[in-house]
């Protein structure tokens, strides 16, 4: 055993003790009786918290875990073993804001943030689109004019992911009219419970409401938290929605699979392949010498899981690469891309296999189950639109991968 | 295993490269079929790949092999795919030689696989007997003579069989056509009384043939592996040769789609690079995911064979189902994007659309594998 070996071993055994120590007993699983508590929950993710490992790569000075990629997958390794899923985090904070302020941010503004991120207090939200600006984010109109120690921001942001529950906005506003779109674009961040801001949640065609309106009226916003150079926001923006997509790309069907916690004294073997999207099917069109007997809608969804194991090859394989020092590779371009398109694919093959029964609303007559599904349909028609269109990802990939004319 | 090139590959690929570029360009094999050459490819050529340790890619030291793995000859047949190279890796350095070497008994390995290392033996194998891809729809039949069988049937598709040194036909001891028990594969001399062999000249320029077979004396040391279980043998030929084949439509696949990049940037209509219209640039970016979709399941489906990785079938057929699908897309695409010049014999995209059909067709095509990748994913 080399020495970085015999670190990460004593890395793991620390963590394999400390987890039952931490973790509340409702949560654990061999856990019976009561559901969690709302303190309970809140204990578990303070314990995280408090070693950092709610953002383990972030350094240490910043609240984070301050640890090398080895060590974040024994964590997880080790998580997943204990059998419970990790304390969750807004990933706003953690997987957007936090990246590009670590790169970006002065030493005041990640003191103040990222601790705030790390231990879940604060609540962040994206103050990207605009009523006249969605695929053509640049021409944002969302006005900060400085006024002393301030900025005073007019304007107003659609399509906000959950600004009802936040606490905060990263926002992009425009600092300079005269300049060329891009160039009079500032990245800042701001309280979002102060007098003149107005959230409005959106009633979505799926019947839900996880996106807003946020309209603001002579909001004030502290100068010191405009991140990066006055005007220069637009290459902060664009960085983001890098982490964004990655992000995004990675929760969908044939991305990094979530950490599922498995059931104890289960032995370690390579499991027969099955298809989640199959059997469901089979409740609903039967089999004959277990093969579902709808043949067209068989080959679908036999297409839509052999494209998603190949997609997830192609994840595995950008991965690999970026490790051996090739860099991030072409690929990365087109994974929000197909993945939300599988996503909608998935939905549609769903509504295929149940037939009238995908069609209930609410109330009686439909599996619980069935009305999520029909809810999931809809709001998987957003995939192709939020984080950038799949019309501008093609642009983007055939601009900077493809190398195709203006 | 890692989906990243080991270093020694990425060193194979180039060599690969170089010469696959400078010896057997998309010219040579036009050269081939413009004087209707009697082999399909160059002998010579075949002994010069042989020396490099290609022909006998997959087999063992001791037969003179080098003895390397599908994901080293993956890479050697991406670049032939490249310049659509008509060399009998399929027909002899995969099907045939994986035949003998996993099926065979020492005496016929001993007598066979020297000789394919030294690139002087072709070897083929007779099984397809329906024009699509059916491998357990065998009604050709064996029936036990004194000394051993006699064959009688008819095969199709016979990849290389028109120069093979050694037929290997598969053939029903038992059972009946459809069934995959009652198989057994035969070492037969195609110089042999009651062999017929007729060249069948195919769309992609490369070489086939029609075998007939009258009542054909094989004596029983001529069984290669076992009698009745000819199954097992021709399952895990035919997979290694379905990887390898996915192999080299990755190549076209890629190669194809160079081309028509390229051919975007260049070709000026309306005063401006036809690769300036987003109705070009979004499908040119469609086809950018599938191409790194094929490329990952190829690379994945490779060494998933190598390893004997448990449940391989399935990736081994989601890697032939996709390769197919992508390489329809990409030379439909291509042509179309080449516009008239697409339809012309002098400019090559044509060539490609040729051979993609045919390597579709060849082993399964996405149909056929979306089926079975279905059956192994238990619907």
């Amino acid at each position: 055993m080399s020495r970085d070996d015999a670190a990460l071993e004593a890395f793991r055994q620390e963590i394999r003790a400390w987890l039952p120590e931490v973790c509340p007993a409702s949560l654990r699983p061999d856990a019976s009786g009561a559901a969690p508590t709302a303190e309970e929950r809140k204990a578990w993710l303070d314990a995280f918290a408090q070693r950092g490992y709610t953002t383990p790569t972030w350094p240490k000075e910043y609240g984070g875990g301050g640890l090398s990629k080895h060590e974040v997958r024994v964590l997880n390794e080790e998580v997943t073993r204990f059998g419970v899923f990790p304390p969750g985090v807004s990933f706003f904070g953690t997987a957007m804001l936090g990246p590009v302020l670590l790169e970006f941010g002065n030493e005041a503004q990640k003191q103040e943030h990222l601790r705030k991120i790390t231990s879940g207090e604060i609540n962040w939200c994206q103050g990207y689109s605009e009523p006249g600006a969605g695929s053509d984010l640049a021409g944002l109109q969302t006005r900060a004019v400085r006024d002393g120690d301030h900025y005073i921001i007019n304007g107003s942001k659609i399509w906000t992911t959950g600004a009802n529950h936040a606490d905060w906005m990263f926002c992009l506003v425009r600092t300079d009219p005269d300049a060329p779109k891009h160039d009079g674009i500032s990245f800042i961040l701001f309280d979002l419970r102060v007098p003149g801001v107005t959230i409005s949640p959106i009633k979505l065609i799926s019947g839900e409401s996880d996106f807003c309106q946020v309209f603001f009226e002579d909001v004030r916003a502290r100068a010191e938290n405009l991140v990066g150079p006055l005007n220069g926001g637009w290459t902060i923006a664009k960085r983001l929605l890098q982490h964004e997509r990655q992000m995004l790309s990675g929760g969908m069907p044939g991305g990094a699979p979530m950490a599922v916690p498995r059931k104890k004294g289960k032995k370690a073997e390579v499991p027969r392949p099955t298809s989640a999207l199959a059997e469901r099917a089979r409740e609903y069109l039967g089999d004959s010498d277990g093969t579902l007997a709808e043949p067209v809608l068989r080959d679908r969804i036999a297409q839509y899981e052999l494209d998603t194991l190949c997609f997830g090859l192609a994840l595995k394989r950008s991965g690999e690469e970026a490790k051996a020092g090739h860099g991030a590779g072409a690929a990365t371009s087109m994974f929000k891309l197909y993945a939300s398109e599988a996503n909608k694919r998935r939905a549609e093959i769903q509504m295929s296999v149940r037939g009238a029964s995908g069609l209930g609303w609410e109330g009686e007559g439909f599996s619980a189950n069935e009305l999520m599904e029909t809810r999931g349909w809809l709001r998987s028609k957003g995939n192709s639109i939020e984080g950038g269109t799949s019309e501008v990802q093609k642009n983007v990939i055939a601009k900077r991968v493809l190398g195709l004319p203006d | 295993m890692s989906l990243v090139l080991t270093e020694e590959q990425s060193l194979l690929k180039e060599t690969a490269a170089e010469f696959v570029q400078e010896k057997a360009p998309v010219a040579h094999l036009r050269e081939l079929r413009d004087r209707q050459d009697a082999t399909g490819f160059s002998r010579s050529l075949w002994k010069e790949m042989a020396e490099l340790g290609w022909s006998g890619i997959l087999l063992p030291e001791e037969h003179g092999g080098s003895d390397l793995g599908l994901a080293e000859l993956g890479v050697v047949l991406e670049e032939c795919g490249r310049t659509l190279a008509p060399y009998p890796f399929l027909s002899t350095a995969v099907l045939g030689a994986s035949a003998i070497a996993l099926g065979g008994s020492a005496a016929q390995q001993q007598a066979i696989l020297p000789g394919v290392c030294a690139g002087e033996t072709l070897l083929a194998l007779a099984f397809q007997e329906k024009p699509r891809f059916a491998p357990y729809d065998i009604a050709t039949q064996a029936k036990a003579t004194a000394d051993g069988y006699a064959l009688s049937g008819e095969k199709v598709f016979v990849l290389d069989g028109h120069v093979a040194d050694h037929l290997i036909v598969a053939a029903r001891t038992s059972g009946a056509a459809g069934d995959r028990a009652g198989l057994t594969l035969f070492l037969v001399d195609p110089a042999a009384s009651g062999v017929g062999v007729t060249r069948t000249s195919m769309v992609d320029s490369r070489n086939a043939a029609r075998i007939r077979l009258e009542n054909v004396a094989v004596s029983s040391d001529r069984v290669l592996g076992e009698a009745d279980a000819g199954a097992d043998l021709l399952d895990a030929v035919i997979e290694r040769g379905t990887v390898a084949l996915s192999a080299e439509l990755l190549g076209l696949i890629h190669e194809v789609f160079d081309r028509t990049v390229t051919y975007l940037k260049e070709r000026q209509q309306f005063g401006v690079p036809i690769g300036s219209f987003q109705a070009l640039k979004h499908r040119a970016a469609d086809m950018f995911c599938e191409v790194e979709l094929s490329h990952s399941i190829v690379l994945d489906a490779l060494r998933a064979v190598d390893e004997e990785r448990p449940h391989r079938e399935r990736i081994v057929s989601a890697a032939k189902a996709r390769c197919s699908d992508t390489a329809g897309l990409v030379t439909r695409e291509g042509l179309q994007m080449h516009g008239g010049i697409g339809m012309t014999d002098e400019e090559e995209i044509g060539l490609f659309l040729k051979r993609a059909k045919a390597a579709e067709l060849t082993l399964g095509d996405g149909t056929y594998h979306r089926d079975r990748f279905a059956r192994l994913t238990g619907f």
